[in-house]
């Protein structure tokens, strides 16, 4: 492979990888946000346990999110020289004040957050944790423009030699497709977080353990899947009709519709065969594609040979991610709608199957959010900026041995940071809301430490903390 | 504004706001970087316990200094960006592994059982080859590099130079110290101890590679030797290099004798006088020798919408920092934290 092909492979690794942190992030902060409120408003200690169990786990999660961030904002130079030369004028500024005005402000008050509940007021812990969580919207809204310039760009101008210059700064921000993508991913981030609030809760319910707090968590978890599954399914559609007008190849190849047709059907599912420019084995259900996209019986929709082969994206990668990210939000709604089947009839907190559904859709979320951006950026293929930069002509002038080198240590060291994640997280969630505070004999080390350390803070009478003492 | 960012003193400022954020950078990741690298070196847990408490809130606010430069960088100076990133491909790859390891050591470190001395090794190994990979970069900067047709024309080894390791090792006897002045500041007893009896050795190291490094570049960069050693420059860069040698004894007699403050504060002048000097080695190019301020920066437009977002809000990121430094003021007090970083 060459540089170009490697550096696509890392980046769209590196960056699917660090999707999942800021996902889980934005949705936890926000519900560690309300469990500090709800702590600080009413002094129920079940919020106050709960808010401590979610804070071990965001703190996991944010960490992930900072360093392979780190990465994606210094790859962009290393690796899309030609596209950092060509946009910087429009994206250096929109990433700069991503770092003033997200970053910053996360990385100011997270330490307050996490390690200054025992030094400041129950109201200041509340204000750092409403900083922590607004900086990962903003760092969301950003972000969400940048992309979306990159997919439909506007307020800005290419000089001869390929570098844009920007006309107007409303434009390039607020573009066509950013409502929709920041709604959509926004959505996403909390349906995702509901369902792995509910499923951890979920466990800890089946296992009959931190009842009271697990069902607490289980209940505000379903609430907020309720809303927003149907929510996410109608932003998903109005997304779905702006890709239509703005990024009409990249519709076609979600839907899998070769020729320009009037009233498409539905393809529910097909082997798209790029050679032969046409679907092998299709499952369609007639004029249904015209009916969501145009809401029109005979509409028109554009299909992928309205442009030539080589300027198609991967159309099978496309297609297929999108149906999983699709299939993925009619089970999350199911699951919502059955929760409140079950709420209204009294059983939510015992039927032992629907824990075991909760269990189930944890990771769904991810894999939908993984599943969506494949569609939106492998959709946007062979452009990096839509119609008028290819990938191609973005690539940094690097050597495929440097980047084989690269790409070959990210993969063993995300994997190595998965795993470790997954070990340290799993155990935090197994261990439930109370006495998370890890045992003296199980920290080599720690018997040796000062007397006092489990003492800790005054706000903080944990069974835990009367248990270390006694074996210090 | 479009109009004022035409000015002819718009380079300049925009050059200061770059240098302003890779001095916090440096000074700021330094220390907690610096209490990485002495990680090892220090004789129990419970001080490696309290090193990592002391750092533990602020660390993360320091590391968002280098991703500021990296975009302030690619927003008002590109040619910086896009030229000198794809040349340090491979050192900027080996810092951003090692940072991925020490920053996730913060919160693996935390909940380990066993493996603990497995997050230990990481936390100190990550702290190392990032310091490391910096002085490679910064190295590799003074010795300046290949450009053809606006970009980067070298192969993936033509960062590597004898300065570059040269900077390396300097910057972790540097860095090292800083976090020793760190620890005489905010621990006690042994730990602080510790800090002190370090701080020499790290002093000693830093001092012997800022001379070497200093000679090694007049020596093999000829624009660097012309740029002190031509009068009337001369004259006025005299006290450079005399403020350092003072600052330097001023730390070595701090270690045992200063308040305890001290060597933490004359370490960060130490290190800021280093930067003083590359600027006067470099001024006034983004890539050296190649690209200047004026001929690298962004557009009119772009610098001034950048531009009020620098003024306003930098200087509220600094006040908000400022009081987290403050909230965890004081002699680290060994506790357990409800949360813990990942």
């Amino acid at each position: 492979m060459d540089a170009l092909a490697l550096s696509r492979l890392q980046f769209a690794f590196t960056v699917g990888f660090h999707i999942l942190w800021p996902t889980l992030t934005i949705g936890t902060a926000w519900f560690v946000t309300l469990l500090s409120f709800l702590w600080w408003r009413t002094g129920k200690t079940v919020y106050r346990d709960l808010m401590r169990f979610w804070m071990r786990l965001f703190a996991l999660v944010f960490g992930m999110g900072v360093v392979s961030g780190i990465v994606l904002s210094y790859e962009i130079g290393t690796n899309w020289a030609g596209f950092s030369r060509s946009v910087a004028n429009v994206l250096g500024p929109l990433l700069a004040y991503e770092t003033m005005t997200a970053f910053f402000l996360e990385a100011g008050f997270i330490g307050i957050m996490l390690f200054g509940e025992s030094r400041v007021s129950k109201a200041t812990h509340f204000f750092a944790c409403l900083m922590v969580a607004g900086g990962a919207l903003i760092s969301t809204t950003w972000i969400i423009a940048s992309n979306s310039w990159m997919q439909t760009p506007a307020g800005a101008v290419a000089d001869a030699s390929g570098i844009y210059h920007v006309v107007d700064w409303w434009q390039v921000i607020f573009t066509a497709s950013f409502p929709y993508r920041l709604a959509h991913m926004v959505c996403a981030s909390f349906l995702t977080c509901a369902f792995v609030i509910a499923g951890v809760s979920a466990f800890h319910m089946w296992r009959g353990q931190h009842v009271a707090a697990s069902c607490t968590a289980f209940s505000m978890a379903l609430w907020l899947a309720l809303v927003l599954a149907p929510l996410q399914i109608f932003i998903g559609d109005l997304h779905g009709r702006n890709t239509l007008v703005h990024q009409p190849t990249k519709l076609a190849a979600m839907e899998g519709l070769w020729d320009t047709t009037r009233g498409p059907a539905m393809t529910v599912i097909a082997w798209p065969d790029m050679a032969a420019q046409k679907n092998l084995y299709a499952v369609e259900i007639p004029h249904l594609a015209s009916l969501y996209l145009t809401h029109s019986w005979n509409g028109k929709v554009e299909g992928l040979k309205a442009v030539p082969p080589a300027d198609q994206p991967n159309v099978p990668i496309v297609f297929f991610a999108f149906r999983i990210m699709a299939g993925i939000g009619m089970v999350l709604l199911a699951t919502a709608v059955t929760g409140l089947v079950l709420r209204l009839r009294g059983r939510l907190y015992d039927a032992r199957w629907f824990q075991y559904l909760a269990m189930a859709t944890t990771p769904l979320g991810l894999v939908a959010v993984l599943a969506g951006w494949t569609v939106t950026e492998a959709g946007r293929q062979p452009w990096i900026i839509y119609g008028v930069l290819r990938t191609a002509d973005a690539v940094a002038p690097v050597t495929a041995g440097a980047v084989t080198t690269s790409l070959i240590i990210f993969f063993a060291v995300y994997n190595l940071l998965l795993l470790a994640f997954l070990w340290f997280a799993g155990r935090v969630a197994f261990k439930g809301p109370t006495d998370t505070t890890p045992q003296v004999a199980e920290r080599p080390g720690m018997e040796r430490a000062s007397v006092g350390l489990f003492t800790g803070s005054p706000t903080s009478p944990s069974p835990a903390y009367g248990a270390g003492q006694a074996k210090a | 504004m479009t109009e004022l960012m035409q000015a002819d003193h718009v380079p300049l400022l925009f050059a200061a706001a770059a240098l302003f954020c890779v001095t916090v950078y440096v000074l700021a990741d330094g220390l907690d970087l610096g209490v990485g690298i002495l990680f090892l070196a220090a004789p129990r847990d419970v001080d490696r316990d309290v090193m990592m408490a002391s750092i533990e809130p602020v660390w993360d606010g320091n590391e968002t200094w280098l991703v500021m430069g990296g975009t302030l960088l690619f927003a008002a100076f590109p040619a910086g960006y896009y030229i000198l990133l794809p040349a340090f491909y491979l050192p900027i790859m080996f810092m951003l592994f090692a940072l991925i390891f020490r920053g996730v050591a913060f919160g693996f470190r935390l909940q380990a059982t066993r493996f603990r001395p497995v997050w230990d090794a990481a936390f100190f190994a990550g702290s190392l080859l990032a310091t490391f990979c910096q002085g490679l970069i910064l190295g590799g900067l003074i010795d300046g590099v290949p450009v053809e047709n606006g970009m980067f024309a070298g192969g993936a080894f033509s960062f590597l130079s004898v300065l570059g390791v040269m900077c390396g090792i300097g910057l972790v006897g540097g860095y090292a110290l800083i976090g020793a002045g760190w620890l005489i500041w905010k621990a006690q007893g042994p730990t602080q101890v510790f800090g002190r009896e370090i701080a020499r050795a790290a002093l000693i190291l830093t001092s012997a590679m800022m001379l070497l490094v200093s000679l090694w570049s007049a020596w093999s960069v000829p624009e660097v030797a012309a740029r002190w050693f031509a009068l009337p420059n001369l004259l006025w860069l005299v006290p450079v290099p005399l403020l350092t040698l003072a600052v330097i004894v001023g730390i070595w007699w701090a270690i045992w004798n200063g308040r305890e403050a001290q060597t933490f504060v004359l370490s960060l002048v130490l290190f800021a006088l280093g930067l003083f000097g590359l600027v006067v080695s470099m001024w006034p190019y983004v890539v050296p020798r190649q690209v200047t301020v004026w001929d690298g920066l962004s557009d009119p437009r772009s610098l001034a919408f950048l531009g009020v977002g620098v003024v306003v809000i930098i200087p509220v990121v600094l006040a908000y920092q400022a009081h987290a430094y403050w909230i965890f003021r004081g002699k680290v007090q060994h506790e357990a934290g409800h949360g813990g970083y990942g």
